[in-house]
């Protein structure tokens, strides 16, 4: 199987500090990848690597066959990766039906303005914000602005989308919900690269996870090996002995 | 236009226009400036509503880059004067007829612009904004000290240029006439692009390019698309506009405080709409010609102008359109 998504061996430094080093992956048409590792240890950065909103200093990116290192960010959106922000990015004054046009317009399919409203239509209501298709954006709530992240993304129609932390800040009930949306999207044949902290989330989505730590990769594997792993332990708590004893006990 | 199933509005797209009945308050619009002067033979309704138009024209080209995308262009004069020094060059050096003369200004001005555009539109925010103003007064310095437009001192035309149109009263109609067609470009244009695909690249661009950029919408191209559309219209204005005073000089083509006054006008009708804009520029003008009249002060406009800016940023940040929409949603259905 050739991978949709194959990162290989990409760095990036800011001033001094080396964000990412040396990371290689690769991700299989309809996979769900988890990527975890503590604050810090360049998840996000790795995202704007792939989607192109920084030049990585070092290694290539390549999606379905061809080599996008460096992208500006609409050439590769158009190429068919959509992405969630961490910190959400909503058009403010514009609707939410307007902010997810703007995905379905410019997306994959390069579509024309009433079939992107249809498109945006559909990604609004099936993360459920259905019934604020008209209410501008600024007046969501967190929760509503995450899922409204998401359904701008799923607009776009996208082969692969990255979710930064779609689940950080919602209440249980909220990552309930957005859980069982996220299993869907896979369902519909897309395919995911996401980061989260919320580690009981994560294990259960993800087919394999990538553990990152100061920019490298710690270790990758499936869930439950990566979570008995002790050096995965002694990144997350930072003290090989507390480490040790909680494998012991595990 | 497809079938809705949810019966929610469609945006259109450029087939439909004329279905909606934005496109007819335009077409009324056009009618009334260009029936109310003929009606009487009025030639000083027409020459104020003249300035109207080229108010009308500026503003809302300048409103693409502004109210649209989100770039504070305070140089946006530069493409009126440069469209007025192209086309009285041609007329004047070159012997070209009004027409040629006027739409290669157009284009010309157009060209420039995307080529500055490209450059400049690096720069965002405070610093796109100098660097227009960087613009202008480079090519006024450029201008002032180029010999084959009459450096500072500047062009004239001979009056013998206004025979073709059939003698000079005749071809002040006619200058009228095509400004009115000017201004009614640029309502269309403005109308057009707002409810585009294009128009709705702006819009994310203005509210967040980078999440623009991340979505999707090629931020680069059509930010140096719109400097350089924005351009066409006023530049054709200007070429009008200076072929009727047959004289231009550097200190009127590119005078700031025009550039300013289109700027307030955006912000007073309310920036990003089209019916605000035009709506701003007309009352801004009969304003400015009551004004002009003042014995005490020159130029006191400029006083009114700066006073309405801060008052507007302070209390009313989305202008007269913004207080209408905000009391009558239902507005936003038929105005633009």
């Amino acid at each position: 199987m050739t991978a949709l998504l194959d990162v290989q061996g990409i760095s990036k430094s800011f001033g001094g500090v080396r964000a990412v080093h040396g990371l290689s992956f690769a991700v299989g048409a309809g996979e769900i990848l988890g990527v975890i590792g503590p604050n810090g240890a360049g998840k996000s950065t790795l995202f704007n690597l792939i989607n192109g909103v920084f030049a990585p200093d070092e290694g290539r990116v390549v999606f379905r066959g061809s080599d996008i290192t460096g992208e500006i960010p609409y050439r590769v959106a158009r190429a068919g990766m959509a992405r969630t922000h961490q910190i959400v990015q909503p058009l403010e004054r514009m609707t939410v039906l307007e902010n997810c046009t703007v995905g379905a317009c410019f997306g994959r399919e390069n579509l024309g303005l009433s079939r992107a409203r249809e498109a945006a239509r559909e990604a609004a209501v099936f993360v459920g914000l259905g019934d604020r298709l008209d209410l501008p954006a600024a007046q969501l709530t967190i929760a509503g602005k995450k899922r409204l992240e998401l359904a701008r993304a799923l607009s776009a129609r996208p082969m692969l989308l990255l979710l930064d932390e779609v689940l950080a800040g919602l209440n249980p009930t909220e990552v309930e919900h957005m859980i069982g949306i996220i299993r869907r999207i896979r369902e519909g044949g897309v395919t995911i690269i996401m980061i989260e902290h919320l580690m009981q989330a994560i294990m259960s989505l993800s087919d394999r996870i990538v553990v990152l730590n100061s920019g490298q990769k710690l270790t990758e594997g499936a869930p439950a090996d990566v979570a008995r792993d002790p050096a995965v332990i002694e990144a997350y708590l930072g003290d090989p002995a507390l480490a040790a004893k909680l494998h012991a006990g595990a | 236009m497809r079938a809705d199933p949810l019966g929610a509005p469609q945006l259109a797209t450029g087939v439909v226009l004329f279905r909606r009945p934005f496109f007819w308050i335009i077409a009324a619009v056009i009618a009334v400036f260009i029936a109310a002067p003929l009606w009487g033979n009025d030639v000083q309704l027409r020459e104020s509503l003249l300035l109207a138009t080229v108010y009308i024209t500026l503003a809302s080209n300048l409103n693409i880059m502004l109210g649209y995308a989100g770039y504070v262009n305070f140089g946006s004069i530069v493409f009126f004067g440069l469209g007025g020094y192209i086309c009285v060059y041609l007329m004047s050096a070159q012997a070209w007829p009004l027409a040629a003369a006027t739409l290669v200004a157009g284009i010309a001005v157009s060209v420039l612009a995307y080529v500055f555009g490209i450059g400049i539109l690096r720069l965002r925010g405070p610093f796109f904004a100098l660097s227009t103003i960087g613009v202008n007064e480079a090519v006024k310095a450029f201008v002032s000290t180029f010999e084959p437009w009459g450096g500072s001192a500047g062009l004239y035309l001979s009056s013998e240029l206004f025979q073709p149109l059939g003698g000079p009263r005749q071809a002040l109609w006619v200058i009228y006439f095509l400004l009115v067609a000017v201004m009614g470009c640029s309502l269309y244009l403005s109308y057009g692009i707002k409810v585009s695909k294009f128009g709705l690249g702006l819009f994310a661009i203005g509210q967040n390019e980078d999440a623009a950029s991340v979505l999707g919408v090629p931020t680069r191209r059509y930010k140096a698309l719109a400097y350089s559309v924005s351009a066409f219209l006023p530049a054709l204005a200007g070429a009008l506009y200076f072929f009727k005073s047959a004289f231009i000089q550097p200190s009127d083509a590119f005078d700031l405080s025009l550039s300013t006054e289109a700027m307030v006008i955006a912000m007073l009708g309310g920036q990003g709409t089209v019916t605000g804009v035009a709506v701003g520029a007309y009352f801004y003008e009969e304003l400015r010609g009551w004004l002009l009249t003042s014995e005490t002060f020159s130029n006191f406009q400029l006083v009114i102008a700066g006073t309405l800016l801060l008052v507007i940023v302070l209390f009313l940040p989305g202008g007269l359109m913004g207080w209408l929409y905000e009391r009558w949603p239902r507005l936003k259905r038929v105005l633009e």
